[in-house]
């Protein structure tokens, strides 16, 4: 199959044209985000590519005023770190024990798992235990804990641990090690595709949500990235309102470069994940392995 | 591993998993009990034990409203679109994938492909929203350069169906794609030899060996999509028509309709009281398709 095969021409522009596709949305925001507002009125709307010169106003006036972009990345940034930290944490070391074929409570356990992916209470009960029993509106454990476990990961980070040869672990016993090295020392590094793809999902997860921020977060100074550009999207004034160098002679004429500053927001709170992820991908084709629930 | 003699007990591995268990049983199993809320006419001060019990009031309003007929026809339709057409995309890009042989181009293409999946759906509400702003939108640029009517994108519900799925689409293929090309990349060379010296053809090659390699996942991938068919991507359906009112006719869905009434409207025992229905019918619905599965493919269920 290998030998003998030629790609024919037309599949690789069948990919190319799906390609440019799925990128037009992604350009349109960026040519926005270094257009001038005026320009766009005048031209009757938007385009895909720049039509002059490009123009890094919204950028500047933005980085001039970092003050709300810096709040939201800073509790982006923290609660992402934290919670990525702590769920792979978790995560594997449930995974890991679910692995052993020796876990005597093994069966019972997978159930008890499973059965939260088939049932769960809804948003109600939910919404009430975290913001009222707990009381955790407008902290910082809202956005983390909920969010620590998911059960898909744990099964797939198993099933990716019960590849590993038995004789490692057995031999790792003999030589005394306890359940913490073996899992540290051996598992871990040798399920490094799994670990990363799991890593990046979960970080992904928590840098792009916006669901507990929409839930549990009032308090301005607490918005995620994500709550920020929500906010934005509907209206800009929260943003410009807290612009205090913003030159006077701009805000006088209505010449202040909102479409292009609103573009450029979405691409400053997107750009870290869209430079992140090419650098994990040669894990995810390895890692990525579903049909994995059952055990 | 079979012959290792059983600890009497196995404290270590029991404490690894401990953490994760404790917080399953907080923030899955506690809200599990909470859904005798939709029994009662919950009051925040009362709280969950001492708000009185009302029996099925709150489902009783639900149906006689017909608010849950709307959301519920809404979710199934376009959940039962968007797996269709999600699964049907993912499967021909992962066969087409499977066909390239420069590694360079499938490792450059299945990145642009898989980058929307990294997009938050507020992100992809503002990418979408240069094409289909009323006024600037390049969509409506394009229909009035060829003459014809532009449309009011998010004042116009019939277009909704469409735009949903494109943006459904738009965001899940590739990474769908990369499930299967995955099942593809562990099929051993020496099925498509033999095949190649009997003489198949490519359409025979792809019909009895490459699709039923890729049927085990696509079923359990379809009992799981079939349990969640109730369960809208509130994203989707929140951000994307940017929550305007004059759209609700289509893109309501159960989601959006329980956040509504737990937030906006306050109506806590209502929205618990739909969520429960949701609950209970996707969970009916998994043990269906899977006792479906196993009946006429055990291999392939999923329990």
């Amino acid at each position: 199959m290998i030998t003998n095969r030629r790609t024919p021409v037309f599949l690789h522009l069948f990919f190319l044209v799906l390609c440019t596709l799925m990128l037009l949305p992604l350009l349109s925001v960026f040519t926005i985000s270094v257009s001038d507002d005026v320009e766009i009125i005048k031209a009757g709307g938007y385009s895909l590519l720049p039509r002059g010169e490009w123009k890094w106003d919204a950028y500047n006036l933005i980085f001039k005023n970092p003050y709300q972009i810096l709040q939201a990345y800073q509790v982006t940034l923290l609660v992402t770190v934290i919670g990525t930290a702590g769920s792979v944490l978790l995560v594997s070391g449930l995974a890991y024990t679910l692995s052993r074929r020796d876990y005597r409570r093994r069966k019972a356990v997978s159930f008890y798992l499973f059965f939260t992916m088939l049932f769960s209470g809804g948003l109600v009960p939910f919404y009430i235990l975290v913001a009222r029993v707990l009381d955790w509106r407008d902290s910082y454990f809202a956005l983390i804990v909920p969010a620590l476990i998911n059960v898909w990961n744990v099964f797939v980070l198993r099933t990716n641990f019960q590849r590993i040869p038995g004789e490692l672990i057995e031999s790792a016993k003999m030589d005394g090690a306890s359940e913490f090295r073996i899992l540290f020392q051996i598992i871990l590094p040798v399920a490094t595709p799994a670990m990363a793809t799991i890593a990046l999902f979960t970080a992904f997860g928590y840098w792009n949500d916006w669901w507990l921020g929409l839930l549990f977060i009032n308090k301005p100074d607490m918005n995620p990235l994500q709550l920020l550009l929500k906010n934005m999207l509907s209206n800009i004034e929260v943003v410009l309102a807290r612009m205090n160098d913003m030159p006077q002679s701009l805000r006088a004429a209505n010449l202040v470069p909102t479409e292009a500053i609103r573009m450029a927001m979405c691409l400053i709170a997107a750009g870290p994940m869209l430079l992140a992820f090419p650098f994990f991908q040669k894990y995810f084709v390895k890692g990525l392995t579903v049909g994995a629930v059952k055990g | 591993m079979r012959s290792a003699p059983k600890k009497p007990i196995q404290w270590e591995l029991n404490l690894l998993a401990f953490p994760a268990l404790i917080l399953v049983f907080i923030f899955a199993y506690v809200p599990m009990f909470g859904v005798v809320m939709a029994f009662q006419d919950y009051d925040y001060q009362l709280g969950f034990f001492g708000s009185p019990f009302v029996g099925f009031t709150n489902f009783e309003f639900l149906f006689t409203t017909g608010a849950i007929w709307k959301v519920t026809a809404n979710t199934l339709f376009l959940n039962a679109v968007f797996i269709l057409a999600g699964m049907a995309g993912s499967v021909v890009l992962a066969l087409l994938m499977y066909e390239l042989t420069n590694k360079k181009a499938i490792k450059t293409y299945q990145t642009i492909l898989v980058f929307p999946n990294f997009m938050s759906w507020i992100i992809a509400a503002y990418m979408f929203y240069t094409f289909l702003n009323p006024r600037y939108g390049m969509l409506n640029q394009a229909l009035t350069g060829l003459g014809l009517e532009p449309v009011k994108w998010y004042s116009d519900p019939s277009v909704w169906p469409v735009i949903l799925t494109v943006t459904s689409l738009w965001k899940g293929v590739g990474m769908g794609s990369l499930l299967y090309y995955a099942v593809l990349m562990g099929i051993e060379r020496d099925y498509f030899e033999a095949a190649a010296i009997d003489g198949a053809t490519k359409w025979q090659t792809i019909k009895k060996i490459t699709l039923p390699f890729l049927i085990p996942t696509m079923t359990i991938l379809l009992i799981l999509s079939v349990g969640g068919i109730v369960r809208a991507d509130f994203g989707l359906f929140y951000f994307m028509p940017q929550d305007s009112k004059a759209l609700y006719p289509v893109t309501d869905v159960i989601d959006t309709y329980v956040f509504r009434a737990l937030r906006n409207m306050n109506e806590p025992g209502m929205a618990a009281a739909a969520g429960f229905l949701q609950s209970t019918v996707g969970f009916f619905l998994v043990l269906g398709a899977n006792a479906f599965v196993r009946k006429i493919a055990p291999e392939n269920s999923l329990f």
